[in-house]
């Protein structure tokens, strides 16, 4: 058994670092009731970072994930408290919603050849202006209890764990097994790492490319029952924040941007990252524009490790 | 010598782009055990009969014989499946990828049963054990099939990417250019390689704008000029620049000697 690289280990060390500093700070913090509550603060972050590690991979990136997690909240939400529609069947509505964007984004790729840096630009704005329309910019109460059931907890040792956290980690490790087992999940690998190369094998890259919008897509609209389930509500506000934390957290996790170099539970890791931050900062009373600006500060040194590793790889 | 099999042949192909001609009624006769090599100046139509050889383009006219026998190519995937095996200019490989990764790209092999029918899981473990078969069976002297292709040398890539046409091909290998990216010792060792895979009974077609290197390994020498063969050479008995300027056009066919030709 080799030990991973340094590279690798850097998010799970920069955890650790940033754990045993919250320690010292904050009684609160090494608390098994906090760990768990940092961990339901970033399973939506966490779902959206899935789907943005596979596009990531690739060497695209989705700027549109939190907006189309918001947009799939809103049109759940609205369609069981408003128009009625069984729970489990706006909740799939939902998901359709934002797989379909997926699927546009991914058309607008492949298809139309447009970097995916524009065409996640442009549907930021356009799911991010649906959402309003539609909601009308009011938050939608009232949803169903099924709806909010992954927001529950059970007791493990008298600690309280959420459904919506265990949803979280099964979704990671069925991916880390189709990444590393599969054929297909080896295809997202080989198209980030060289696209030319790949078609000139005989795989169809652009069904590759577009696959991966699309799933991207899907835990898009998972992420948006998640974020019902956590806050109770279709929030037309929602993912405005979790859009750059999904970004950061891959980031942090150690995928490359240039594509076809990662591990997605390395995403997992940079994702707790971004919630020990949130949650550490605020328990030291510090004010959340300055969690913000940790968090952009620590993206650019991740990417610039990332660039820099590169360069020693030549 | 006595007349060798024919793999692969051509004949009198023809491919247009609107008012420009690409190919005019080529030729072209492929036999078994050779490395044959296929020169010509740019624009000669070299490239536009690889393609229609490796399923690339369909020609508009003339007829593609594979063992003897009519085929036709719609796309690069039916010549594959027939047997025939490309390898493109530039490293073709994912760098960040293993060496097996790379061998097995598109070809991935399942487990049996329910783990690779509904879990889809690859048969990680024979496919690593096929990949070191193969490569000890091409004498490709590298140690581990798990590392990641970056660790290697430009020479022992290009390897990798010959290797992954030769350990495939049944029938064929096309290499463009292989060499082309290539220092001299790396370029060595890439055609040792290509000389083994025609030990081994393959028959090789080599694409390349090298001279010495096309003198060094081929039996015999295409020439490509103005959408037709040229001629087909005969390393052994003519000399670089007689060749060159065949390819050129300043020695008309006729004029070359008759021991020459091949």
């Amino acid at each position: 058994m080799k030990l991973p690289p340094i590279g690798q280990l850097g998010p799970f060390i920069a955890l650790l670092i940033a754990c045993a500093f919250f320690a010292t700070q904050s009684p609160n913090f090494l608390t098994g009731g906090n760990l768990s509550l940092i961990l339901q603060q970033v399973m939506v972050v966490g779902v959206i970072a899935i789907g943005q590690t596979l596009i990531v991979l690739t060497a695209g990136i989705d700027l549109s994930c939190g907006m189309v997690m918001a947009l799939g909240s809103i049109v759940m939400t609205k369609l069981a408290v408003e128009m009625g529609l069984p729970a489990p069947l706006a909740i799939l509505a939902g998901i359709g919603v934002t797989a379909g964007f997926g699927l546009v984004n991914g058309l607008l790729v492949t298809r139309v050849k447009l970097p995916p840096f524009i065409v996640t630009l442009g549907t930021l704005n356009i799911a991010f202006a649906i959402t309003q329309l539609y909601s009308n910019a009011q938050t939608v109460t009232d949803v169903p209890p099924l709806m909010t059931w992954l927001g529950n907890t059970f007791a493990i040792g008298g600690t309280e764990v959420g459904f919506g956290t265990v949803l979280m980690i099964v979704l990671y490790l069925g991916v880390w097994f189709w990444l590393r087992e599969t054929a297909a999940g080896r295809h997202v690998y080989m198209v980030g790492n060289n696209p030319e190369a790949t078609r000139l094998v005989g795989i169809p890259t652009d069904r590759v490319l577009l696959g991966v919008y699309v799933l991207a897509g899907v835990f898009y609209g998972i992420a948006s029952l998640l974020s019902v389930a956590r806050t109770g509500v279709g929030d037309p506000n929602a993912g405005q924040t979790e859009n750059l934390d999904a970004i950061t957290a891959v980031v942090l996790g150690g995928t490359s941007l240039f594509g076809g170099r990662g591990v997605i539970l390395g995403t997992l890791i940079g994702a707790v990252v971004v919630g020990v931050l949130r949650n550490g900062l605020t328990l030291m009373g510090v004010a959340s524009v300055y969690q913000v600006l940790i968090t952009g500060i620590l993206v650019i040194a991740a990417v610039a490790v990332d660039q820099l590793s590169r360069k020693g790889a030549r | 010598m006595s007349q060798q099999k024919l793999v692969l042949q051509g004949k009198g192909l023809v491919k247009r782009y609107g008012q420009v001609t690409a190919l005019d009624g080529a030729d072209f006769e492929l036999r078994a055990g050779e490395i044959l090599a296929v020169i010509g100046d740019n624009g000669a139509g070299k490239s536009s009969l690889i393609k229609a050889l490796s399923g690339a383009t369909i020609p508009d006219e003339g007829e593609i014989l594979l063992d003897g026998k009519p085929v036709s190519f719609g796309t690069p995937m039916d010549a594959r499946r027939a047997g025939i095996e490309c390898c493109y200019q530039d490293l073709a490989v994912a760098p960040a990828m293993t060496i097996t990764e790379n061998l097995f790209m598109g070809r991935e092999l399942r487990r049996p049963g329910f783990l690779g029918n509904v879990l889809r899981m690859m048969d990680k473990k024979a496919m690593l054990e096929t990949a070191i078969a193969r490569m000890a069976d091409l004498k490709v002297g590298i140690r581990s099939m798990t590392q990641a292709v970056e660790t290697l040398s430009g020479g022992q890539r290009q390897c990798v990417a010959v290797a992954r046409a030769a350990a495939f091909a049944e029938h064929v290998v096309i290499l463009d250019e292989p060499t082309a990216a290539l220092g001299v010792k790396e370029g060595n060792m890439v055609l040792e390689l290509i000389r083994r895979v025609r030990d081994k009974g393959l028959p090789v077609i080599l694409i390349s704008h090298n001279m010495p290197h096309v003198f060094e390994i081929a039996d015999r020498i295409h020439v490509a000029r103005l959408g037709r063969r040229a001629a087909v050479l005969n390393p052994k008995k003519i000399s670089m620049s007689d060749t060159v300027a065949v390819m050129t056009g300043a020695m008309p066919p006729e004029q070359i000697p008759t021991e020459c030709l091949a």
